[in-house]
């Protein structure tokens, strides 16, 4: 795979001394989602805007296909497309006026065939001649996707695309994205939804204070920073832990009868058989035993806290 | 040059503006036939030829002119303040088009609905007076010069605005007053001689000025400096609008 999207040490700061992005690299390889989680002001939008156009960097650099934002803005803003945070539309237009005039605004000729196929595509076909006012919140989320896709980007910037829309919607959008994926777009999404990259990107960025703390393919991430537990159910409820049982630092949850160890999966030893000897030399009788795996949102939750800290 | 964003943005703005053809239509239709019929016929009975030209007439170049400014600073100012305030110029601003485009598009798309307007209100006019047209080439290249130097002032208004009130400031405060007083009802040599060294300062004298000269070939000031006045409006327009860009003044942050 080669890289698509290039960033060298992008720094952003606002007029009123506010730092928003300081020092940010990240190369981005074609064809691939990256999610960019990070909490309310990490910058995610600030550095959205950056690449696209929007706001103008203070120092470093960012090429897309080759092509630099500033001096090759043409090539490099015609390969991008970008659905923005906000519902910002014309509301007096109809739906296919306005996917039409943002093809129109990237220098390509009308092409009604592929604009069919968009908002078919989005389950916009039917509400095509509607004026966007009429549309509902999620339908409108999907003509700024039309919108975006209009002019055949080949990166496509989704800043918080399933915030405040419903479950099936945020469903849908996903489908969305695999196809786009499919088609060969590389994809840069934000969002506070841990689930949604959890479930559809590729590599997860984790961007806090206007720095990026980490990106590292999302399956990686989660087995290297990931811990398992194992919760111990007993047959009867204990007062508290014996001493025996104390070098393997548990806890004990439910209604006294749910003892938890936590382990690194990577460790050497895991310490899992020793524990259950000790459980059953203690005495204690099982009743069941399960295992959990600790979520991208505990890995984050823990990478932010440490960023602060 | 993207051709294809410029005439994006041109049928885009013109939609609009087809979207309220009734509106569009009706209204300087109406206000013009209005001030016929107040200053052309109920006023201007009393009134002797203006300069060898009867009143109803002498005021047509001046009601145009009216027209014609307060439509392309309106049009283009809300043109681009529109996207500003419903968050639609992100599209703008990540396309790839240069300032240039931006602003043949928008500009061009005001101008022309303000070239319509001015169009229809010489129709009107003709209804209602005996229309002559000494210099019609002239005549053509002052009505389209001031709608693209207006629209032009529009544009920097609309970027220039935070909220609609200041939309409508500069047009209100600055422009009508500066049109009204600019001899588009009468001559300025109908003023006292310290009134018409101090009219000499407001700009819109020589459009007007100049305008009229296009029809009846009598000008209150040399048709010259008329069109020095008017060439020298849009290039000052236009490298503000430049610097707007390269700034990203009240555009980008």
């Amino acid at each position: 795979m080669s890289t698509i999207l290039s960033i060298r040490d992008l720094r952003k700061r606002y007029d009123g001394g506010f730092e928003a992005l300081k020092g940010v690299s990240l190369e981005i390889e074609q064809g691939e989602i990256l999610a960019l989680l990070g909490p309310n002001g990490a910058g995610k939008t600030t550095l959205i805007s950056t690449i696209c156009g929007i706001t103008t960097p203070t120092s470093g650099s960012v090429t897309v296909g080759g092509h630099d934002i500033i001096s090759g803005f043409r090539a490099a803003r015609s390969m991008i497309g970008l659905v923005p945070q906000e519902v910002a539309l014309e509301p007096f237009e109809t739906v296919i006026r306005t996917v039409r005039f943002s093809r129109g605004l990237f220098g390509h000729p009308r092409d009604e065939a592929l604009i069919e196929r968009i908002l078919r595509r989005l389950s916009l076909w039917d509400k095509r001649n509607a004026p966007v006012k009429e549309l509902s919140g999620g339908m409108k989320r999907r003509v700024l996707i039309a919108k975006a896709l209009a002019h055949e980007p080949r990166v496509l910037f989704l800043d918080e695309p399933t915030a405040g829309v419903d479950v099936e919607l945020r469903k849908d959008m996903w489908d969305t994205v695999a196809e786009l994926k499919a088609d060969g777009v590389t994809i840069i999404l934000t969002t506070h939804y841990i689930e949604e990259a959890e479930a559809i990107a590729d590599r997860v960025g984790v961007i806090s204070g206007g720095e990026l703390l980490l990106v590292e393919d999302k399956k990686r991430l989660m087995a290297r920073m990931g811990k398992k537990r194992i919760e111990v159910l007993l047959s009867a409820p204990i007062r508290k832990i014996p001493p025996a049982l104390a070098a393997h630092d548990l806890v004990l949850t439910g209604d006294n009868d749910t003892l938890v160890y936590e382990y690194d999966t990577h460790a050497e030893r895991t310490g899992i058989t020793r524990l259950l000897n000790d459980v059953a030399a203690a005495g204690l009788v099982l009743r069941d035993v399960k295992t959990r795996e600790s979520s991208l949102e505990e890995i984050f939750v823990d990478l932010v806290s440490e960023g602060r800290s | 040059m993207n051709w294809g964003a410029i005439a994006a943005i041109y049928r885009f703005e013109m939609s609009r503006f087809f979207r309220t053809l009734m509106q569009s239509f009706l209204s300087p239709v109406l206000s013009t036939s209005l001030y016929f019929v107040v200053f052309g016929t109920a006023i201007g009975s009393r009134i002797d030829q203006v300069e060898g030209i009867s009143y109803g007439a002498f005021i047509v170049p001046g009601l145009i002119m009216l027209s014609v400014m307060t439509q392309a600073i309106s049009n283009a100012s809300f043109g681009i303040y529109f996207p500003k305030f419903i968050g639609t110029v992100y599209e703008l601003l990540s396309a790839p088009v240069n300032f240039l485009e931006i602003v043949l598009g928008y500009v061009g798309a005001a101008a022309s609905k303000a070239l319509f307007i001015g169009t229809v209100i010489l129709c009107t006019a003709a209804f209602f007076v005996d229309l002559r047209i000494a210099h019609p080439l002239a005549m053509v290249l002052f009505l389209v010069l001031t709608c693209l130097s207006f629209a032009l002032m529009g544009f920097i208004i609309g970027i220039w605005a935070r909220n609609f009130e200041q939309l409508q400031l500069v047009p209100l405060l600055i422009v009508t007053p500066l049109v009204f007083l600019g001899g588009s009802f009468y001559s300025i040599t109908m003023l006292p001689p310290v009134w018409q060294t101090i009219t000499l300062f407001n700009p819109v004298v020589y459009l007007i000025s100049g305008f009229r000269w296009a029809f009846f070939d009598t000008s209150d000031v040399p048709v010259g400096l008329s069109l020095l006045a008017i060439g020298g409006f849009t290039c000052l327009c236009l490298a503000v609008i430049w610097w707007i860009f390269r700034t990203g003044w009240r555009l980008r942050s």
